[in-house]
């Protein structure tokens, strides 16, 4: 198997997901930037940046203004005020080293998989070597001279990635790249979309797939409506765990913990003691209280899914903010800029 | 970050293929388009049908073919007609076909989301409408070749079968019919490519546009124009009329087939054929330049 560079070249080892953005130059910025259609705001005063090198999650409940947005930073739609920079360029000028599937893919039913990149390798005037080289990399170089209206929706959704990389992008944009994918054809392109983590590119991906998000990317931004809601880091947006105790006695847990975390982080519930706690305070905490005398009995983590902030973020009545001073959205740890 | 992937600025901000490796790709679905093969075989067959077997079959049954002598229908025939009988159809049926292939063209790429795909890969609209057009205009170009190929072949059949003489036309003659030929398909494929980017489709895109050329200008032409004198201007400026004329001075006046008129010089026909195809082609890019592509 070929990495999606092929001959381009080799790219180091992948770091953490968490290790991979420190500090880094950003790719994509957009400062206000407005889209509406009549008397409809779609996306609605939008800042958000990207940084070079992160997978970054794009995420929000449908019409939520994702696609156009990712559409204006490909310069298929206009901005209606604000702006949006690509790569040091604004938005659609910097097409030569973005890769791009929005909106599922868009090829010719009757061309082979193969023609088809041959068309799209033309037009992005790249050599033909690349054809198989990404080929390779979607793993369907067994399938390519099969007509793209005979394929899959899983095998067609890797076309499209195949065609996102001939350029051999240093951004790649994804739109919903595991829209209608049976479990299996899920599993690809999650392998898919790390191996590209891995290879150092910077990955903008938009996907209701929770699950996915959090295990790939590094941040994530939630709009809603149009609106930032947030824009923070996976870890920072599920916060702090909690950390539930059953010890005895408990009131001396209580104070034990309260001096150790603050007693805002400190509260009883069905006679255990519940800990707003990072995993990584539990031994801290362990030892705090046996030091005091506590009985520790039992002792466990219960981290909040992205899945469960992101329905709590968007869920209904909960009106995303307004971008008005003393009302912004969250940026959460380092992106609070 | 890898080594492999560029800084900013290391790559040129737009990097794409150039005009003729584009023109190569359009071309490459064009060839591998089954409707392509459909909409261009068809004209040159329905053209040879219409102006060449049936006049022929009509002859050797001895009865006279609209109103024509036996004879005069051999003449009609033969190779020193090459020109009439390779266009007569093209500013109708021919017209109807080539301005469907040209909606196809720029309409399906709408139904598919194919233009994104391509746009994505870094040309400007502007180059992608381009690339478009010239391969159009190469298959065009292809297809009049054939038609005058095809015609011949069986004009110089029909003489030998005959014993008749096969006067060919002069190379002028020839050059000015294929450059003609080429001016009216193009002129109706460029009208399709409108079509299809204005409405952004492919099926009201070729209903419009054959209801015009089949139903709208005959009915001006043949209802409205001997009527009203408003009408008899409007239909000098039509580009069905346009083509018919264009085809008739290329004839020499001789063309008979139904729903073809002429009504100015050649010259004229040539220049309105002209300001058509310009005014779509400008057109089209006007909107795809300034429409969002959503």
């Amino acid at each position: 198997m070929q990495t999606a560079t092929g001959t381009v070249g080799q790219r180091p080892a992948p770091a953490p997901p968490s290790l991979r953005t420190p500090d880094a130059e950003p790719v994509v910025t957009t400062d206000r930037l407005t889209k509406r259609y009549g008397q409809r705001t779609v996306v609605d005063a939008l800042s958000l940046q990207v940084r070079r090198g992160e997978v970054f999650g794009f995420l929000g409940p449908n019409g939520a203004g994702k696609t156009t947005t990712l559409r204006m930073l490909l310069g298929l739609v206009r901005p209606t005020s604000g702006s949006a920079t690509v790569l040091g360029r604004p938005a659609g000028t910097s097409v030569a080293q973005v890769g791009a599937l929005v909106e599922g893919p868009g090829l010719y039913p009757y061309l082979s998989g193969r023609d088809n990149l041959r068309v799209l390798a033309r037009y992005a005037g790249v050599g033909p070597g690349r054809i198989a080289a990404v080929l390779d990399t979607v793993d369907l170089t067994d399938r390519a001279g099969d007509r793209f209206s005979t394929y899959s929706l899983g095998m067609k959704q890797r076309l499209g990635i195949a065609a996102a990389l001939l350029k051999d992008p240093a951004l790649v944009v994804l739109d919903e790249p595991t829209n209608g994918l049976d479990p299996a054809g899920i599993s690809e392109v999650r392998t898919l979309l790390r191996r590209l983590a891995a290879e150092g590119r910077t990955v903008v991906l938009s996907s209701h797939l929770l699950g996915e998000v959090e295990q790939i990317c590094d941040r994530v931004a939630v709009v809603a409506s149009g609106r930032l809601l947030v824009e923070s880091s996976v870890e920072e947006l599920r916060g702090l765990g909690r950390l539930v105790v059953d010890a005895d006695p408990l009131e001396t847990a209580v104070a034990v913990a309260g001096r150790l975390l603050g007693a805002d982080r400190v509260s009883v519930v069905d006679g255990a003691l519940h800990l707003q706690a990072a995993p990584g305070e539990t031994a801290a905490v362990n030892r705090a209280l046996v030091t005091a005398g506590v009985g520790v009995t039992g002792l466990r983590q219960e981290a909040r899914t992205l899945e469960e902030v992101f329905l709590q973020l968007t869920e209904p009545g909960d009106p995303p903010p307004a971008e008005t001073p003393g009302r912004r959205p969250r940026r959460v740890g380092r992106s609070a800029r | 970050m890898s080594a492999a992937v560029a800084a900013p600025g290391a790559r040129p901000a737009r990097s794409s293929g150039s005009l003729p490796a584009i023109v190569g790709a359009e071309l490459l679905k064009l060839r591998r388009r089954p409707a392509t093969w459909v909409l261009l075989g068809l004209w040159p067959a329905l053209q040879l049908v219409f102006s060449l077997v049936i006049p022929y079959i009509s002859y050797t049954r001895g009865s006279s073919f609209e109103g024509i002598p036996p004879e005069q229908v051999l003449t009609s025939t033969l190779p020193d007609r090459l020109v009439a009988n390779a266009l007569s159809g093209l500013p109708l049926f021919g017209g109807a076909l080539l301005l469907t292939l040209g909606a196809l063209l720029a309409g399906s790429e709408y139904g598919w989301g194919t233009l994104k795909s391509l746009l994505g890969q870094g040309p400007r609209r502007t180059t992608v409408l381009a690339g478009q057009l010239l391969a159009l205009v190469a298959v065009l170009a292809a297809t009049v070749v054939v038609s005058f190929a095809l015609t011949a072949a069986v004009s110089a059949a029909i003489a030998g079968a005959e014993s008749a003489p096969a006067d060919w036309p002069g190379a002028g003659e020839l050059a000015r019919g294929f450059g003609g030929g080429l001016l009216v398909a193009t002129t109706w494929g460029a009208l399709g490519v409108l079509l299809g980017t204005a409405l952004r489709g492919t099926a009201l895109a070729i209903g419009l546009g054959l209801v015009w050329v089949l139903a709208v200008e005959s009915l001006v032409v043949n209802v409205a124009a001997p009527l009203l004198g408003f009408f008899d201007a409007l239909q000098r400026g039509l580009p069905g009329v346009n083509a018919g004329s264009l085809v008739a001075a290329l004839a020499g006046g001789d063309v008979r087939t139904p729903g073809v008129v002429a009504v100015v010089d050649g010259g004229q026909a040539a220049w309105v054929l002209a300001a058509f195809l310009a005014a779509a082609s400008a057109l089209t890019a006007l909107l795809l330049t300034r429409r969002d592509l959503t």
